[in-house]
């Protein structure tokens, strides 16, 4: 049972050192990496099996007991978030072997794709301060690498800001970890949660919010989302993919499990519905100004996020519930938004909505993948953005905060009408000014088998959370108690 | 916390800051460097004041020993900021092969935005020079508004 936990790390971390020894042979990298992402998965469900049924697990790395030792700790939130994470990656991960020139250009797209993979796993199961800042730093630091992959200069362009935004960030991650340290001589989050009551609410409040400010850079919140538009869409579409769908959600991650562990009641009343509020509309309008599909899409992560803040923001276990459920449909929708956008430049060569159209003949596949992902995300019923999103308005009307529901739903609208724009501009209608792939003067390229497959993968699995919703939400409802009530987490990590 | 050393981590972070507002990234370079040695005195002055190595003898006590546990930390914080330093270092030299200089260019979205307001007959003399100045940088293919 206690090795279990270290698994969804340890099997990645291995297979990145496996191939960077095979960097010669991409086939032998490809098996090792898809065998790390796949036994990480395997080890990820059977974690969330054994959490459903024993609840909270431990393990004290290197056995040191806890506090002095590093944790690892894993609730259902926890769980959860880390399956539907690592399928998304396995799905991305297969995309990026079927398309050509992504992955077999440089030996050290697997080695860095598995190490990314690694970090975000540590990052979703440590229970200890400074191990989390690790977490963000090895997946950070795998992100810069994946992000300035090909080297031309938009992409190192946008890599400088990306990568200089995030060190700010881990910087005043280190001084937030030093104040806590002085306040309370503990790292360790169970033992935080525990000498939290005992400091100054003043120096409570300080710290809540500095560490908004840290994880809200990364997550992307208003006002520190300025970053992400531009910096995602240059990246290759399948890293693209792995970032929107995953690297902002460990931010969110990182905001939940804080303010309900740590500083549950630290923060100035309303702040987060405010924040959260401000991030769907800002957003949302960003995204309607676009006229590329990628760009509309990156917008549109910010936009989401949002909803997340929201259910934390209202601090009800229905709100967290709502938000924990958001969270796992948004992360494989967001993926698979980006995978079909790799699908369009693969086969069109743009993903500019004035250089591309009338793709619904030439890749129909994508465009019923479209289709149902971006009903998703719009929020349209059955599909499971609408399952996420009723959830958050009966929690918001439960709470008696009908403003931020109705923001919520009046995004859900504008995000509908920017779903239909990039469908009007990329499957529908003719080209204003054509590719040379869409004008004929390029052979025409057929799409890799492989590449539908994992987008159809990935949005079958957005089908299926709509399918078992019922089930998913009781989970997620026994994840957000264990969230406002933490005790079974205090009591697993010291016993 | 000594109220020197306070004023220190507080100079160091100043002054880091200070550089990270430049445009060039070797100046950002050097920011991010200053704010990383404060960030890391700060977490050696966390663990309390100094005191006795923490090595375990049968014969000595264990009340004197200085907290291991923050220079440990701040021993993992510089090896990470250096190799990021590296990183960015690298980048810096890429952009200079790229583009012949190492500033980090204007937002796109910034730029397209100021190009509408431009479309619009807006007085906006010395933004269109600057926007000729930085659009040598960038091929007039990537750019798809209007």
């Amino acid at each position: 049972m206690s090795a279990l936990l270290a698994l969804p790390v340890a099997i990645p971390l291995a297979g990145a050192a496996v191939a960077v020894i095979a960097s010669r042979r991409v086939t032998i990298q490809r098996v090792v990496s898809v065998g790390g992402v796949a036994g990480a998965l395997g080890a990820a469900v059977a974690v969330l099996v054994a959490v459903e049924r024993d609840g909270v697990i431990a393990t004290q790395l290197g056995g040191w007991p806890a506090p002095a030792g590093i944790t690892l700790v894993a609730d259902l939130f926890a769980a959860l978030v880390l399956v539907v994470g690592l399928a998304t990656v396995l799905a991305v991960l297969v995309f990026a072997i079927g398309q050509p020139g992504c992955d077999d250009e440089s030996a050290a797209f697997h080695p860095v794709f598995l190490v990314m993979t690694a970090g975000v796993a540590m990052a979703f199961l440590t229970g200890d301060l400074f191990n989390l800042f690790v977490a963000f730093e090895v997946t950070l630091t795998a992100s810069y690498v994946l992000i300035t992959h090909g080297g031309s200069a938009p992409q190192v362009r946008t890599g400088m800001t990306y990568v200089v935004i995030n060190l700010v960030a881990s910087l005043l991650f280190v001084s937030a970890v030093a104040f806590v340290y002085a306040a309370t001589g503990t790292v360790n989050l169970a033992d935080l949660a525990g000498r939290m009551d005992a400091i100054d609410p003043n120096l409570r409040s300080a710290l809540a919010v500095l560490f908004l400010v840290v994880f809200g850079i990364k997550a992307a919140i208003f006002p520190l989302f300025f970053w992400l538009p531009d910096s995602y869409p240059t990246a290759p579409s399948p890293v693209t993919a792995v970032f929107a769908g995953l690297l902002t959600k460990v931010g969110v991650y990182a905001i939940v499990r804080s303010d309900t562990l740590l500083f549950p009641g630290a923060l100035p009343e309303g702040l987060l519905l405010v924040v959260a509020s401000l991030t769907m509309v800002v957003g949302v309008l960003g995204a309607i100004a676009q006229d590329d599909m990628k760009r509309i899409l990156s917008f549109h992560i910010v936009s989401q996020i949002g909803y997340m803040i929201l259910g934390l923001g209202l601090f009800t276990v229905a709100g967290l519930a709502g938000a924990i459920l958001f969270i796992v449909h948004q992360v494989p929708v967001k993926a698979s938004l980006f995978l079909v956008g790799g699908i369009v430049e693969h086969s069109a060569g743009s993903t500019a909505l004035s250089r591309v159209g009338g793709l619904v003949r030439r890749i129909p596949v994508a465009a019923v993948l479209f289709l149902l992902a971006a009903g998703s995300l719009a929020g349209i019923p059955p599909l499971s953005g609408f399952v996420g999103k009723l959830a958050l308005v009966e929690a918001g009307f439960d709470a008696g905060r009908f403003a931020v529901v109705a923001v919520s739903l009046a995004v859900s609208l504008l995000t509908l009408f920017s779903m239909v724009k990039i469908w009007n501009g990329v499957f529908w209608g003719v080209p204003e000014e054509p590719t040379p792939q869409l004008a004929g003067s390029v052979g025409r390229l057929p799409t890799p088998p492989l590449m539908q497959l994992a987008a159809g993968a990935l949005v079958a699995l957005t089908v299926a959370i709509a399918v078992w919703s019922g089930p998913l939400y009781q989970l997620c409802t026994d994840a957000a108690a264990t969230l406002v009530e933490p005790g079974p987490y205090l009591e697993a990590v010291l016993p | 916390m000594s109220l020197l050393l306070a004023a220190l981590v507080a100079t160091l972070f100043a002054v880091g800051v200070y550089l990270l507002l430049d445009r060039s990234l070797v100046r950002i370079v050097l920011g991010l460097t200053l704010i990383a040695y404060g960030a890391n005195l700060l977490l050696v002055l966390a663990g309390g004041g100094p005191g006795e190595a923490p090595f375990v003898f049968a014969d000595r006590g264990t009340e004197d020993f200085a907290d291991p546990l923050p220079q440990a930390l701040a021993l993992t914080a510089i090896v990470i900021s250096f190799g990021l330093t590296v990183f960015l270092l690298a980048l810096a030299y890429r952009s200079s092969v790229l583009t012949g200089d190492d500033a980090v260019e204007n937002d796109l979205e910034d730029r397209r935005i100021a190009r509408l307001r431009r479309e619009t007959d807006l007085d906006l003399d010395e933004l269109t020079d600057e926007l000729d100045a930085l659009e040598q940088h960038e091929p007039a293919s990537r750019e798809r508004g209007s």
